[in-house]
């Protein structure tokens, strides 16, 4: 599904990935952890198409599409979603509004009729439902005044709008309470299928109980300098980034 | 609401000025140039009473002694007064005895503008005063409003059928000499709509004007009064559009409002004109004299509007609250992009007691325009306990273009309110982004985050008003982001 190769990018001259391989079936779930400022949310937002970052090296190839060449909005049209770490405000547009704009245009893009009142409405009381969010909060400007933890549930709200085909998520555990952890981790629990795929930026081996990985990695100075299963951030739960760091910086 | 919203972001393809065609029909035309010979000839050919030719004649002499303004933040070059037409008429049978009769070419020029003369198939609950260049071409629905005693017409026709009415009220609230502009067009302006509310009525319908500029080198100088008496309510409308034409067009309007005692009139305004092109070529100069009186106690005057046409706009609707515990609001969205320029605001007179005022006014800029914010709330000796509350915010697209605010607060007395905020903002890169995520495009991003900035003004308009002004902002904003 997501086939990268050899990625490289940088911002205003500083080099931030170095050179990034990572395979990504459908079905599948992997974990990114690493340090801070390892190059996490820098690599979620060259998949998403961020404008500031050059790519200067490697490719990427989405379901089949050379992912790079496409525009931001179609990289989302196409089925991929990403889960800001800090989502942005919008004031005076609600979150359904700007959701069903959203939703309509991937339809419009996919040649589908946009929906109806009644039909938007009825997929969106399933998709609260799911992520345990109420209207309330939908129908305030997007993300205004929201507090961390409801910023990050409305993102899983609008991911479970869009339905891709591949969600990162950067983070999207921060700032969660502990209910409110339980709650995201179901939500992507149960969006999960065999014909789609999850790649989760995480500090916490605790989200990881919840959202249960099939490969960890982490990520140091702009590389993916180890890979394993789920028992890899257990690992470094116990021991740190030290013994990761100190392997490959000799390796370097 | 919110599904048209979304509608109308669809709809929007392309940048171009949509309204800039003209109608190909024959017109009835002043010569050239300003001078008593001109403004008898307009009030000839409109069979006016002698009382209206002094008013003119008046109002003209008075104008020769007088200079433009030029203390307002626009740039342009000067105009010459004698290079306009000042009186244009389409053509067509001097009355009608129905609406069936008008010319077929003018009635299809309104369709091409969405505005149907055709009454079965108008919007229900709107009436319209249709005017282009110097004449009232068509008002609908007139007899349905005359039942209930309000008098819908053109200023012309009103000029005729109701010259005590307007002998007492024209120029009662904006005088012939209160500026170099409304001296000018006291003197030559041709049309425009009338409109009375009878004591105890709540109008029926909206009331609406339609303008239209359609020939060549011609200005457009129109003239509104509405007339609210005790206890009664209106919601009026004003939309505006032109050609696309290279060289500029003068438009100088005058629009008066009289609210008595627990009076209630809604005055909204789509301002469209011809903005100029790209390069700032063409456009409409627009210099709009609006001011409305709450004359009575509890009266009440909002003016709402969206500006986003003309190259030059020089506007500020006003209020004077004279009845004690009367309000008045100014709710504006101002959009300029590319080369135009606005100095738009509102000047809010406390006289009587306990009365309050309230403006929110946004202000857009992009391209290379420069959009100027001047407001003037004053507080009189008498007026004890006033409270006005002002919010300008203004945001920028780019950074070649300017916000600017100029609030003048004048108190005196001291047991007045007064408070004023402003803000300045820029559409962020990340909120673009964070849109492009979800399969925004970026047009569309900045059609939604600029009717997000400019909705508490928005939520004033009715209905069949919104949903154009939104697709307006859209559409002037185009191209200027990305
Ligand atoms: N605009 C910028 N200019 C210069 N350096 C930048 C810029 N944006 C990011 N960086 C740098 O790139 C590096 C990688 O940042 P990134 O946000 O990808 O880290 P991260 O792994 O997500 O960290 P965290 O765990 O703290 O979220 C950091 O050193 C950061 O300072
Ligand atoms: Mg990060």
């Amino acid at each position: 599904m997501l086939k990268i190769e050899n990625l490289q990018a940088r911002i205003e001259e500083k080099e931030i990935l170095k050179g990034i391989n990572l395979d990504i079936k459908p079905g599948e779930i992997h974990a990114i952890m690493g340090p801070n400022g390892s190059g996490k949310s820098t690599l979620a937002s060259v998949l998403a198409g961020r404008a500031d970052y050059e790519v200067t090296g490697g490719s990427v190839e989405f379901l089949g599409k050379d992912l790079l060449e496409l525009s931001p909005e179609d990289r989302s049209r196409e089925g991929l979603f990403l889960a800001f770490q800090y989502p942005v405000e919008i004031p005076g547009v609600s979150t359904t509004n700007f959701i069903k704009t959203a939703v309509n245009e991937k339809r419009k893009y996919q040649g589908e009729e946009p929906l109806d009142a009644a039909q938007f409405l009825r997929i969106m009381k399933e998709k609260m439902n799911l992520v345990e969010i109420n209207q309330s909060l939908l129908s305030r400007s997007l993300n205004e005044g929201f507090s961390g933890g409801e910023k990050k549930r409305n993102e899983i709200f609008q991911m479970a709008m869009l339905e891709p085909k591949l969600a990162i998520l950067d983070e999207t555990d921060s700032g969660l309470d502990i209910d409110a952890l339980r709650i995201v981790a179901n939500g992507v629990n149960q969006l999960r299928s065999k014909d789609n795929a999850f790649l989760v930026v995480t500090h916490y081996q605790r989200l990881l109980d919840y959202i249960v990985p099939d490969f960890v990695h982490v990520l140091y100075n702009g590389r993916i300098v180890k890979s394993g299963t789920k028992e890899l951030a257990l690992e470094l739960e116990e021991r740190g980034y030290d013994f990761i760091k100190s392997e490959a910086d000799q390796a370097v | 609401m919110q599904e048209e919203n979304e509608d109308i972001l669809e709809q929007i393809t392309t940048s171009e000025y949509k309204y800039g065609f003209v109608t190909d029909i024959e017109a009835d035309e002043a010569p050239k140039g300003l001078s008593e010979e001109t403004v008898r000839f307009i009030s000839a050919k409109k069979n006016e009473p002698e009382w209206m030719l002094e008013y003119r004649l008046k109002a003209y002499r008075h104008w020769l002694t007088m200079e433009e303004p030029t203390w307002a933040n626009l740039h342009y070059p000067s105009i010459n007064y004698q290079d306009v037409i000042y009186y244009s008429a389409p053509k067509q049978k001097v009355s009608l005895s129905s609406l069936d009769e008008i010319d077929p070419e003018l009635r299809s020029t309104f369709e091409k503008l969405g505005i149907s003369l055709d009454e079965q198939k108008r919007l229900s609950g709107v009436a319209v005063d249709a005017v282009m260049d110097s004449v009232s071409v068509a008002t609908t629905f007139k007899e349905e409003l005359s039942k209930v005693g309000v008098i819908f017409c053109s200023m012309s026709e009103a000029v005729k059928e109701h010259p005590e009415l307007i002998k007492k009220y024209l120029g009662s609230v904006v005088p012939a000499t209160d500026n170099f502009f409304t001296a000018l067009n006291s003197a030559v302006f041709s049309d425009g709509s009338f409109c009375f509310i009878p004591k105890g009525v709540r109008c029926p319908m909206e009331l609406s004007t339609y303008f239209r500029i359609n020939a060549a080198n011609t200005g457009q100088f129109e003239r509104t009064l509405i007339v609210a008496e005790e206890s009664s309510y209106v919601s009026y409308l004003e939309g505006c559009t032109a050609p696309m034409r290279d060289e500029n067009q003068l438009h100088a309007a005058v629009v008066e409002i009289v609210a008595m005692e627990k009076a209630e009139v809604k005055y909204s305004t789509v301002q469209n004109w011809y903005p100029g092109d790209k390069e700032g070529k063409g456009g409409i100069y627009n210099f709009v004299t609006k001011r409305g009186i709450c004359a009575g106690d509890h009266s009440k005057i909002s003016w709402t509007q969206v500006e986003t046409g003309s190259s030059i706009t020089w506007k500020y609707p006003s209020v004077i609250l004279k009845g004690d515990y009367s309000i008045a609001e100014f709710y504006s969205v101002a959009v300029t992009n590319n080369f135009q320029q606005a100095d738009t605001g509102t000047k809010m007179v406390h006289l009587g007691k306990n009365t309050r005022s309230r403006i929110v006014s946004k202000g857009i800029s992009a391209g290379k325009s420069q959009n100027s914010y001047r407001g003037l709330v004053s507080v009189a000796k008498n007026a004890d306990n006033a409270r006005n509350f002002s919010q300008c915010d203004s945001m920028l697209l780019g950074d070649k273009c300017g916000a600017h605010t100029f609030p003048y607060i004048e108190v005196k007395n001291n047991t007045a309110q007064v408070e004023h905020e402003a803000t300045t903002s820029k559409i962020g890169e990340d909120q673009i982004f964070y849109c492009n995520q979800r399969g925004l495009d970026t047009e569309t991003a900045v059609a939604l985050i600029i009717n997000g900035f400019a909705k508490e003004v928005m939520n004033q308009l009715p209905m069949e008003f919104a949903v154009e002004a939104q697709k307006l902002l859209a559409i002037s904003l185009e191209g200027s982001v990305g």
